[in-house]
């Protein structure tokens, strides 16, 4: 057993636990730091499988912006969490069910189509992975990467439409009335008469 | 002994952790953050996948389209959570059960 086998296998068994535990664990911060734990173990998994720019990525993305994200959500909404697990006993039966229907179902397929082939893996491609993902990015792959890039900037506008909120007491000019104005509305003429200096 | 890991090896822990995510779902249906959390695991082990063929069938190609499934899931749980937070601010719960209001 190669050192690479064994990690594989250590990287898998912790990497189903993590899962496990995020979804059966009663406290939603817990189960979000299992799953940083899960993304850091799987990145770890595709780093065996030589993806090295995806596996950056995968940490850099989502362990430290798409998880903090989650916390912050988590930590900011006052839920009273025990109320829902009240029903969690009564979900298992069914939970349980389906996920070994899954998990049948997919094992059918590939034991079907893959565990009877012995493909070895082709030659371990050298040079770098980054400049290889790259060069198919920039170069075949352009117009979905700038359709991708279109998406995170709705992204972006949707998100802070959904959340923005107008404050009542806030003070601020309103452009349409200040561009309706008329001249009667501001210019009141005075007729004063003139008063005679005192001598 | 363990054998060698193959591409099998890859795709086996890639349904367990779907199959896990799946179960989750249920588990969990009445909570939307941790409904949103098994959604990330499950585009997580559809990932895997993708990875492991990339690599036993010499195609970058997988590579690229695991970077754009990164892309739009970062932007889904962006826009997931905004609604969250809505949904907890207009009715003071995310229980999915207690969003009835537009059954007819």
């Amino acid at each position: 057993m190669t050192f690479a086998t064994f990690t594989f296998y250590a990287f898998a068994a912790i990497l189903i636990f993590a899962a496990l535990r995020v979804i059966t664990t009663r406290n939603p911060v817990h189960a979000a730091l299992w799953l940083v734990l899960s993304f850091f173990t799987a990145a770890a998994v595709w780093l065996l499988l030589r993806a090295e720019f995806l596996a950056i990525a995968l940490v850099l993305v989502y362990v430290g912006a798409v998880m903090v994200l989650f916390l912050f959500v988590v930590m900011m909404l006052d839920v009273n969490f025990d109320t829902m697990r009240q029903h969690f006993r009564s979900y298992l039966p069914i939970g349980a069910a389906v996920g070994a229907l899954v998990l049948f179902e997919m094992a059918l397929v590939i034991v079907d189509s893959a565990i009877g082939r012995t493909a070895t893996a082709p030659a371990t491609p050298t040079g770098s992975n980054t400049r290889a993902l790259g060069q198919l990015l920039y170069v075949d792959y352009v117009y979905p990467f700038e359709i991708a890039a279109v998406v995170l900037l709705v992204a972006i506008v949707a998100a802070i439409a959904l959340t923005h909120r107008e404050r009542k007491e806030r003070k601020h000019q309103d452009p349409g009335q200040q561009v309706k104005v008329r001249r009667e509305d501001r210019v009141r003429l005075v007729d004063l008469p003139s008063e005679k200096p005192p001598a | 002994m363990l054998s060698e890991p193959t591409l099998a090896h890859y795709l086996v822990l890639g349904a367990i952790l779907f199959a896990i995510s799946m179960a989750g779902i249920f588990l969990n249906r009445r909570n939307v953050i941790m409904m949103l959390m098994a959604i990330e695991l499950m585009l997580l082990a559809v990932n895997l996948n993708f990875i492991a063929f990339s690599r036993y069938l010499g195609d970058m190609a997988g590579q690229v389209f695991v970077f754009f499934i990164l892309t739009v899931a970062a932007a889904e749980s962006a826009i997931g959570l905004a609604i969250l937070v809505l949904l907890f601010r207009n009715t003071g719960s995310i229980d999915v059960e207690a969003q009835g209001r537009l059954r007819g």
